[in-house]
């Protein structure tokens, strides 16, 4: 006991008192304890962490009742830090102004983000942190009703996990904003996701320690308006998505999008692409660069009359050649050839298919094909027929979290 | 007053596993003679070095560690020591008021101990009163403002922080489990001044009864001191600093592996090394730079970028400074300077 009152005294006499107390409480808390954060906007002035806890409730009283600013914040490059632990649920309350991410979980078997909000309240700079909710190297991860703005990488960005539902929230003036990056197993539904650079994006990434992603489903959300102009800081691989891109799928494979509602992103609704369009060089003999067994059906595709973005090399190209009526589905055309059978096709299970959707017009790029020059691609005759991709695919299982309450 | 404090804003907390093991007072281990502010160890405290330390901000260090009685630190085929249960390292960190000056003012400021329990390392950390008299628990942390006269002359004021005990573990954690960074063998494997003269450290622990004997002690590694620009290669330097700055987390099985940045001594892979590799989740860390290292190109390194700032969602590494380490940075330039350019 007296050590406790010791560390009390010292902590609450030189720090914040709320920040030390609250630290203190992160460090302390066992099994089945609940933090509360009270109604008010708390200065933080370094990370606040939790390591190696299990069965732990940070909740506060809404996303704009508790708030933790860390507009002064003067260490760590983190708002909150979750590592190492087991049956984590944040709730009701909102990080601010992080100085890098503001809120990242690694390491963690059960992370639930609920009605969550990490924002940067001056709005869309490169100078703000790079994630807003970042479960990285988790497994059955929950983001719901949570909200996440102004990110200058991913506003709601899972990474390396594996079973993953992010449903209900929103994610607007971001790069990008929701991100499912060499994961297994998503389930992404139910979102808003509007004013980003790139809506939704599902990547696989060379050079990682979690190589690869597969089977990300995503459905009835509404992906709208993503023509922000793309503000990540340079070097970063979001920066090469192109303002205007409604769901981007990069190398990576069994990913089901279905009964979107997809608006007014006025370079590419929806793109299918290998790694190659990035012009990175990897050395990651592991990696599997190509897209495969894609399966893009039921959505509804709408699209005023606009310009694309001219920041981007492929946004001039179709301006070339499309002025402002620019197709919705952008194909490279890059299948990967391990998959090429002796007949010279790709088996049906292994294709990009497109069903069924309404209002959607197709793009076939042809990387290979089309590229060879950097003038050639504006004197190319490229394929808009989508009776090439006129196939259907097993449809992917839902996803099942095994999180304990 | 203080009473008032602790009850307003500190629910009684239960008991947590550190609290059986720390104790109140840096004094009460009595690890050092009084007045322990001298730094003078007792019994079976052992003073010891590493070879290339980690950079705190221009804090000097004093390390200390003690086996308990009878008992032997062994090693494995791959050189892993193997801590009795028992044993403590004890880091004490300090300032001169005028680095020039190696017989001017001493603060101390902190002191950080490792225990090994029968479960796993624990950190606890010490935060030294304003009389030196004595240092105290402190789980949450601590700030505090350090002034010093550096070694240019020039008066330098910073508010220094104090891990927490988590902060503790962000960088001394290791496929999810806390292990000691420094004292490894190759880190042990240089020379130490003791009372009756210089010796190896290695031989020392042996000679004492410490540590178990190697087959062939002159055949181990040892990590060159990258402070010393006669010591090892440039490349071997470098590769020094990077290993204790960064390898902490950059590394398989280390909290940075997510990066996919691996900076200890036995990484070869260049790609992972970061030479033409471009950032996964920097954001603004990147500070506009495509590569993390371009060959011959500092100037357009990330690393470079990174290890430069002070800016808390920049800089790199994330905790442990406020300063540039302008030494530690100049090497590295030098590093990414000499590698022949291009793929």
């Amino acid at each position: 006991m007296r050590s406790i009152l010791m560390l009390c005294v010292l902590s609450s006499l030189v720090l914040a008192e709320f920040e030390s107390d609250l630290q203190l409480k992160l460090i302390l808390a066992e099994p089945g304890d609940t933090i509360q954060l009270d109604s008010g906007l708390f200065p933080i002035l370094g990370t606040l962490s939790m390591e190696g806890k299990q069965d732990i409730v940070i909740k506060g009283t809404g996303m704009n009742g508790s708030i933790l600013d860390f507009s002064t914040q003067v260490e760590g490059a983190q708002g909150l830090s979750i590592t190492n632990c087991k049956n984590i649920t944040l709730e009701d309350f909102s990080v601010q102004d992080a100085k890098g991410d503001a809120i990242k979980c690694q390491y963690t078997d059960g992370i639930t983000f609920r009605r969550v909000k990490a924002q940067w309240l001056g709005g869309p700079r490169s100078i703000n942190g790079a994630y807003g909710l970042y479960p990285v190297q988790c497994e059955n991860v929950l983001v719901e009703h949570c909200v996440a703005i102004a990110a200058s990488d991913a506003g709601i960005y899972v990474g390396q996990s594996k079973n993953i539902i992010v449903r209900f929230s929103e994610a607007f003036d971001n790069v990008a904003g929701i991100e499912i990056e060499n994961s297994t197993l998503a389930d992404v539904y139910g979102n808003n996701v509007h004013g980003n650079t790139g809506g939704i994006l599902v990547f696989d990434l060379p050079d990682l320690v979690v190589k690869e992603g597969h089977q990300v489903r995503i459905f009835d959300n509404i992906i709208k308006d993503n023509n922000l102009d793309n503000f990540a800081p340079e070097g970063n691989i979001v920066g090469k998505v192109p303002s205007g891109t409604g769901i981007m799928i990069m190398a990576t494979e069994m990913v089901e999008v279905f009964e979107n509602t997809i608006i007014d992103n006025k370079t590419a609704g929806t793109a299918i692409v290998s790694y190659f369009i990035t012009e990175e060089e990897t050395k990651d003999s592991q990696y599997n660069p190509y897209t495969s067994s894609i399966y893009i059906h039921d959505n509804i595709y709408r699209r005023n009359s606009q310009i694309p973005t001219l920041d981007h090399d492929i946004g001039l190209l179709l301006f070339f050649h499309f002025f402002r009526d620019i197709p919705d589905i952008i194909y490279d055309g890059m299948p990967d050839p391990s998959h090429i059978s002796n007949n010279g096709l790709i088996p049906n299970a292994r294709r990009l298919c497109i069903a069924d959707n309404v209002d959607a017009n197709y793009l076939n790029l042809e990387l290979s094909k089309n590229f060879n020059s950097w003038y050639s691609p504006f004197f190319a005759d490229f394929n808009t027929d989508a009776n090439e991709c006129n196939c259907t695919l097993e449809p992917l299982p839902e996803v099942i979290l095994k999180i304990d309450h | 007053m203080v009473l008032a404090v602790f009850f307003a804003a500190s629910p009684i907390f239960p008991s947590h596993p550190v609290l059986e093991h720390a104790l109140p007072q840096l004094s009460e281990y009595g690890f050092f003679l009084e007045p322990i502010k001298e730094q003078i160890p007792t019994g079976l405290v052992l003073p010891y070095a590493i070879a290339s330390p980690l950079f705190s901000d221009y804090a000097e260090k004093l390390r200390f560690i003690k086996v308990p009685k009878n008992e032997t630190i062994s090693h494995d085929e791959d050189l892993e020591l193997d801590y009795p249960v028992g044993t403590f390292l004890i880091k004490t960190f300090y300032y001169l008021s005028d680095n020039r000056d190696l017989d001017s003012e001493r603060r101390l400021i902190e002191t950080r101990i490792l225990k090994k329990t029968t479960s796993e390392w624990i950190a606890i950390p010490y935060v030294w009163n304003e009389d030196q008299t004595d240092a105290v628990l402190a789980l949450a942390g601590h700030r505090t403002d350090v002034s010093w006269i550096h070694r240019d002359g020039t008066p330098i004021n910073i508010l220094y922080s104090i891990p927490n005990m988590n902060q503790c573990k962000s960088c001394h954690v290791y496929k999810n489990v806390q292990q000691p960074i420094g004292p490894k063998v190759r880190n042990l494997n240089i020379e130490f001044s003791y009372d009756e003269g210089k010796k190896n450290q290695l031989e020392k622990w042996i000679s004492i009864g410490i540590l178990e004997s190697f087959n062939e002690l002159s055949s181990l590694p040892r990590t060159v001191d990258y402070e010393n620009p006669h010591d090892g290669t440039l490349d071997e330097r470098a590769r020094a600093w990077l290993d204790i700055n960064c390898a902490h987390c950059h590394r398989k099985g280390g909290p940075a592996e997510t990066s996919g940045l691996h900076l200890d001594l036995e990484e070869s892979d260049p790609t992972k090394l970061g030479i033409f590799k471009p950032p996964v989740a920097a954001g603004r860390g990147a500070g506009d730079r495509k590569y993390n290292i371009v060959p011959g190109k500092p100037e357009e390194s990330i690393m470079e970028y990174r290890i430069t700032s002070t800016d808390p969602g920049v800089m790199m590494p994330e905790l442990s400074r406020k300063l540039v380490h302008d030494e530690g940075v100049k090497l590295i330039q030098a590093w990414i300077k000499e590698m022949p350019e291009g793929r």
